[in-house]
């Protein structure tokens, strides 16, 4: 279980996060929708440790990632795994590289076994056949994909998707979040989803969390969500031009 | 005043912080360098990334800096009838001060901008955030394989750009003013000793770590976008070529 308690950031003064507090489930799928701009990176980015809050605490499996350094922060991280928003594919390396990274820097398994679990991974998110080519020879939603594998390659607990579909069309984005459920279902990992994909979120999320002006506005199943009476939940899920969430174009 | 004074203040202490960083930048890269798990196979990389970029600039900067100098030191000793010093006096400039400082300078134009980039290019698409969230120190992968390299890289390209200069003041003096081959290096043989070559390997790897300190320190810490990785590729030049101009300072008051 995840805990974020009353999370609060602020960047040269800007007030991004103002108290947030979320419970996030075991093995559930919950996505954090809000609108561009709103702090759902900064959120996810706390879960890691790869920012520290000014105040508020985030228990993960009963340890505060606030305040462990080191070593310490470093097994917390084993954990999880990551799918940045572009990728964040490792230049350098091939497809096969990617996603034999983390087994190769933390684990002790023989070339043949990385070769059996990476080959098994790039099928697992129909990439077989192409372990030789380079980020740069690849489209986007392929790295997605590759991405998704390299996550998913040390079988972590915790999985987090940072805007997992942005700037996909729709049939590649259908296809990245059959993969996330399919995923999802093969390994059981509590997965959070930073998305602004509606409706489609709805169908891949057991829970969906609305984040608007660095609080928590309102957190529930799908179904909740959607029959919200929270004006900011509904202009946002509707698309309304009309409401009160600022509009800044 | 009050206003300029708060100002003055917030400016010196970012300063001051943004230096301090820097430092522990620098000492904790070079604490992993000693700590396993070592990168050997990024290491080789890297040392060939440097020697790629910059031989062929090294061997063009090395000649015509040596022919300069035998041009120029050749006629100011004619005033004094002393022609067969050339030979020591090219040698000694190029293995003392402008080897080492020349090819330092080069390789930062480079390598040195090319590193920078490539860091800060990782930064802003997070790839340096996926490996800190795989608990894999980026220090350790990108910083530490870079300075070692450079430690071992820049006294070699130096080395070349002194034997290639040395040769340049030859084929000026000897074979273009007539100075006779046997004087201009048995003088040299005689006045150049080993203490001059270890001071311009000396210089030569302090500035390796200066280098690849500023250029790593530079991209890592980038801004944001493509005008930050620009900015932080063009001031991680600047910074690495004066801090090599005023380091080459203290270590020459040393030497003397």
């Amino acid at each position: 279980m995840i805990e974020i308690v009353n999370l609060k950031k602020s960047f040269d003064g800007q007030e991004v996060l103002r108290g947030v507090n979320l419970t996030i489930a075991n093995k559930e799928l919950t996505a954090i929708i809000g609108k561009s701009g709103g702090g759902k990176s900064v959120l996810l980015k706390h879960l890691i440790g790869l920012l520290k809050p000014d105040d508020g605490d985030i228990i993960i499996e009963g340890v505060d990632v606030t305040v462990v350094h080191g070593k310490e922060l470093d097994s917390i991280r084993e954990k999880f795994g990551v799918v940045f928003q572009g990728g964040a594919l490792f230049d350098s390396l091939t497809v096969y590289g990617n996603v034999a990274f983390p087994l190769r820097e933390k684990t002790k398994l023989g070339s043949r076994e990385v070769r059996e679990r990476v080959l098994g991974a790039l099928d697992d998110v129909g990439l077989r056949g192409m372990g030789n080519k380079y980020p740069a020879e690849i489209s986007g939603g392929m790295k997605k994909r590759v991405a998704l594998a390299r996550a998913l390659i040390t079988e972590p607990s915790i999985v987090l998707f940072d805007e997992p579909t942005t700037g996909l069309d729709p049939i590649i984005l259908h296809s990245i979040h059959n993969l996330i459920m399919a995923t999802h279902k093969k390994y059981g990992f509590t997965g959070v989803i930073i998305s602004h994909e509606i409706p489609e979120i709805f169908g891949v999320a057991d829970k969906i969390a609305m984040l608007y002006d660095g609080v928590i506005v309102e957190a529930g199943t799908p179904d909740e969500i959607k029959n919200s009476s929270d004006p900011v939940v509904k202009q946002f899920i509707t698309g309304s031009l009309e409401g009160p969430i600022e509009i800044v174009t | 005043m009050v206003i300029f004074i708060r100002k003055l203040g917030v400016l010196t202490l970012s300063k001051v912080r943004g230096m301090g960083r820097m430092l522990l930048f620098l000492l904790n890269s070079l604490y992993l360098i000693f700590v396993p798990p070592f990168k050997f196979r990024v290491m080789l990389r890297q040392i060939r990334f440097f020697g790629n970029k910059s031989l062929v600039v090294i061997l063009l900067t090395g000649s015509f800096t040596g022919m300069v100098l035998g041009l120029q030191i050749y006629y100011t000793l004619r005033k004094f009838g002393s022609e067969a010093m050339l030979g020591p006096a090219v040698a000694l400039s190029i293995i003392r001060e402008l080897g080492p400082v020349l090819s330092a300078l080069m390789v930062t134009g480079r390598a040195g901008s090319a590193l920078s980039a490539e860091i800060g290019i990782m930064k802003i698409t997070e790839q340096i955030d996926a490996l800190t969230s795989m608990g894999l120190n980026p220090l350790r992968y990108l910083i530490v394989p870079n300075i070692v390299a450079a430690i071992i890289v820049f006294p070699l390209l130096t080395s070349i750009f002194d034997l290639i200069g040395i040769y340049g003041g030859y084929f000026v003096g000897v074979k273009l003013l007539g100075l006779s081959s046997g004087t201009y290096f048995s003088q040299m043989e005689s006045l150049v000793t080993m203490q001059d070559i270890r001071i311009g390997l000396y210089k030569a790897v302090s500035f390796g770590v200066i280098v690849s300190w500023v250029s790593c320190y530079k991209g890592f810490y980038t801004g944001y976008g493509a005008e930050g990785v620009s900015k932080s590729t063009t001031s991680a030049v600047v910074t690495s070529s004066i801090l090599i101009l005023v380091w080459d300072y203290f270590l020459g008051t040393l030497f003397v």
